[in-house]
């Protein structure tokens, strides 16, 4: 007896633990689609390549496992291509399937036909061209492997049509385990390191921790707020970092950059010892890298050698997975907090320099995140799309858990948000799932209001609509004396747009309407659409100019 | 700015080298020379490598390089003592009589072996350090080079060491 192909490819997406997968059909990937028809493997039809990879993203980022895209060569290949980018700068674990065109006809520019495996080389962890169809189940097995382990990525699998179609015996022995001689993370931190490490943090008057994504991916949230409570630290998370400690938490500083508190902007800059966790040094989060903790010594915990020494020279360097490296240093930091002038120090900055919500009985976006961030209270998922609305957010929803907040930070991809939102509702079912968007970027990937209408995905859609690109009207505004060039939007009927797709809305234009639309978002059982009409020109405070320091921020008094 | 040696060991799989060098020109590197060929051990390759560049800049593209799932190790063989060579097959304007009897003289100094003899061009072989490779160059360009090829160096460490061995 024999098996094709396409049939083991399902096989052994469904033996890694895959439930769900995000799709476009297309010529050379037919006979995957065949097997998918009576498969147990669930499909979801999107509208647009683009989105099954930003879904099968915001699956993984809500899930913690590795999401599965899938779309036929050439036009759709290419399309997943600004999704699989997207992933590889967030290091978020995908296997994205293409289909290609018949080995035989491979450089000939068949018909469909493009190079992804070419393509996709710089924005990928791996990918794969398989030849042979006797290859799969190996290829499987180490693009979900390569794809969960170490610093998470995306991996391609790219799959001609012959391979699909190419017989097999149906005993096809998939592999228990992958072991690769070019690739051994690194889990354990050096204990020498370690030593280093505590030795300088007990000595430290101003210990600062400065926490990113690789807390979120690791798990190692418990840790870090463990270790900050052991060294009465204060913790500013990166935007991907959000959710790694209690939003409320009193040693929560939230986040710092670009867009950051002061306080914990003013935090980096006086502190004495920055534990950078899982963080990357990103330019949105050093400002000028010069002025960036110019008084502290540094450690660096990643489990990416090349991260570590990057971007800012290291003091303590710990090569390791974050969750284990924290385990290890908490056995040995011996307990006693002697912070205390630092804490109120740091606290004297909060309570002087807090956020700001201006209350004049106009529609702020600022205060509609407060909103939901009190109607959720740290339950669900929020989604953000980019810009404006993604600052806001990040700024003035409290997280309380990881994994409850999803955004592109590094690509930072506008469209990234809606089809995100999908993934998250597949990958936690039951649970609110609340996307915060722009008027911009909503409608660069606004067609999967057709997937959500056509499968009932309860996305709860918050447009923040200004009616222009926010974000860089603001930069225009600050730095280009208000010419507004290209950057406004004609007015969008977003509830118009969801009705004629079978999705219920509401428009709001009174702040009084705000926490009652809300309300009706949260009890509908499927998907509804809040068209918020903001102040047009609200900006995101504070801001620290690009190649500024960060404590030189607008719209701070020092 | 210094040179480097890398020696990079890597699966011998479809798209390895665009890998490498993909991470090098991402950078804005310029690679001066490129060798590639199996390696001792079964299934792989190794490539050598000269670049140019400040010593963090080329830290980070080895430490990019370690991160390919395809490259097994990388060794900057610049501050060890080694062994380099090169191969380079030059074919000279040489006219019967005192233009050749100069391109010959030239070669036997260098030890370069006569490959093959057309009526109105000599082609040499030499084998040797890079260094060597470019003086010999450098004393036929009067003479009229018609056509150069050089393999890109290899290197090997002196002695007992191995660049496996080698942390
Ligand atoms: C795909 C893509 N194109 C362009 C940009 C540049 N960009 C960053 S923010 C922004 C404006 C976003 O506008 P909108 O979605 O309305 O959000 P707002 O800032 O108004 O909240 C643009 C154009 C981007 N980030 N992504």
């Amino acid at each position: 007896m024999t098996t094709t192909g396409a049939s083991v490819l399902i096989e052994g997406l469904l033996r890694q633990g895959t439930k769900t997968i995000f799709g476009y059909p297309g010529g050379v990937v037919l006979p995957i689609y065949d097997v998918l028809y009576d498969s147990p493997l669930e499909h979801i039809l999107v509208r647009h390549e683009q989105a099954a990879a930003h879904a099968a993203d915001g699956y993984a980022r809500a899930s913690g496992k590795v999401g599965v895209c899938l779309a036929t060569s050439g036009p759709g290949a290419c399309n997943l291509v600004t999704g699989i980018a997207t992933a590889y700068m967030d290091s978020i674990p995908l296997v994205a399937l293409t289909g290609q065109v018949p080995t035989g006809l491979l450089g000939n520019d068949a018909f469909q036909e493009s190079d992804i495996h070419g393509i996709t080389m710089p924005v990928t962890k791996h990918n794969y061209l398989v030849k042979r169809a006797a290859d799969l189940p190996q290829v499987i097995a180490e693009a979900f492997y390569i794809a969960a382990t170490g610093r998470p990525g995306p991996v391609l699998i790219d799959l001609p049509k012959d391979v699909s179609t190419g017989e097999l015996p149906d005993d096809v022995v998939f592999p228990e385990a992958v072991s690769l001689r070019g690739y051994q993370p690194t889990i354990r931190g050096h204990p020498r390191q370690i030593e280093k490490a505590v030795d300088l943090m007990v000595q430290a008057g101003r210990p600062l921790i400065y926490a990113g994504g690789g807390v979120i991916l690791s798990g190692a949230d418990a840790e870090l707020t463990a270790l900050a409570e052991r060294l009465g630290a204060p913790v500013t998370t990166t935007l991907m970092g959000l959710g790694g400690i209690r939003g409320d938490h009193p040693l929560n500083l939230g986040m710092l950059g670009m867009h950051g508190t002061a306080y914990a902007n003013y935090a980096v800059t006086e502190c004495d010892l920055l534990i950078a966790v899982g963080a990357r040094f990103d330019d949105r989060v050093t400002g000028r890298i010069e002025t960036f903790a110019p008084h502290a010594q540094v450690v660096h915990i990643d489990i990416d050698p090349a991260e570590i020494g990057k971007n800012k020279p290291v003091d303590v360097p710990i090569v390791g997975d974050v969750k284990h490296v924290l385990g290890q240093i908490l056995q040995r930091l011996p307990g006693g907090p002697k912070t205390e002038r630092w804490l109120e120090r740091v606290n004297g900055w909060r309570a002087t320099h807090p956020l700001v919500v201006p209350e004049n009985g106009l529609l702020h976006p600022q205060g509609v995140v407060r909103a939901l961030s009190e109607m959720l209270r740290g339950e669900g998922v929020v989604v953000s799309e980019v810009g404006q609305n993604q600052m806001w957010a990040a700024q003035h929803f409290c997280f309380k858990k990881p994994r409850s907040w999803i955004t592109s930070g590094g690509l930072g991809t506008m469209g990234y948000g809606l089809p995100a939102a999908m993934g998250a509702c597949y990958a936690r079912p039951g649970e609110q799932v609340f996307l915060i968007a722009g008027d911009g970027s909503l409608q660069m990937n606004i067609q999967e209001f057709g997937t959500i209408a056509h499968n009932r995905i309860p996305v709860r859609v918050v447009v923040l609509n200004n009616g222009f690109l926010g974000m860089v009207r603001q930069w225009q505004e600050l730095f280009f004396e208000r010419r507004y060039s290209y950057t406004e939007l004609p007015a969008v009927d977003f509830v118009g747009i969801a009705k004629a797709y079978g999705i219920d809305g509401v428009l709001v234009d009174d702040p009084a309407e705000v926490r009652p639309a809300l309300e009706a978002a949260r009890d509908q059982d499927g998907p509804f659409v809040v068209d918020v009409r903001i102040e047009r020109e609200e900006n995101v405070f504070p801001m620290v100019p690009a190649g500024a320091a960060i404590n030189e921020m607008i719209g701070e008094r020092r | 700015m210094k040179r480097h040696t890398l020696s990079v060991l890597v699966e011998n799989r479809a798209g390895v080298l665009s890998r490498v060098t993909g991470l090098f020109s991402r950078r804005g590197f310029n690679i001066e020379s490129l060798a590639v060929g199996p390696s001792e051990m079964e299934g792989t390759s190794r490539i050598t490598l000269v670049v140019c560049g400040d010593d963090r800049e080329v830290e980070q593209v080895i430490k990019q390089l370690n991160k390919l799932i395809d490259v097994i190790k990388v060794s900057d063989l610049t501050e060890f003592e080694r062994v380099e060579r090169e191969l380079a097959l030059i074919k000279v304007a040489a006219e019967p009589g005192e233009p050749r009897a100069g391109v010959m003289q030239i070669a036997t100094i260098f030890r370069a072996q006569v490959i093959d003899v057309g009526p109105k061009t000599v082609t040499l072989q030499v084998a040797g350090d890079p260094e060597k490779i470019d003086a010999l160059e450098g004393l036929l360009r009067p003479s009229g080079i018609k056509e150069l090829y050089r393999t890109g160096r290899i290197a090997v460490l002196r002695g007992q060491k191995t660049v496996r061995s080698e942390k």
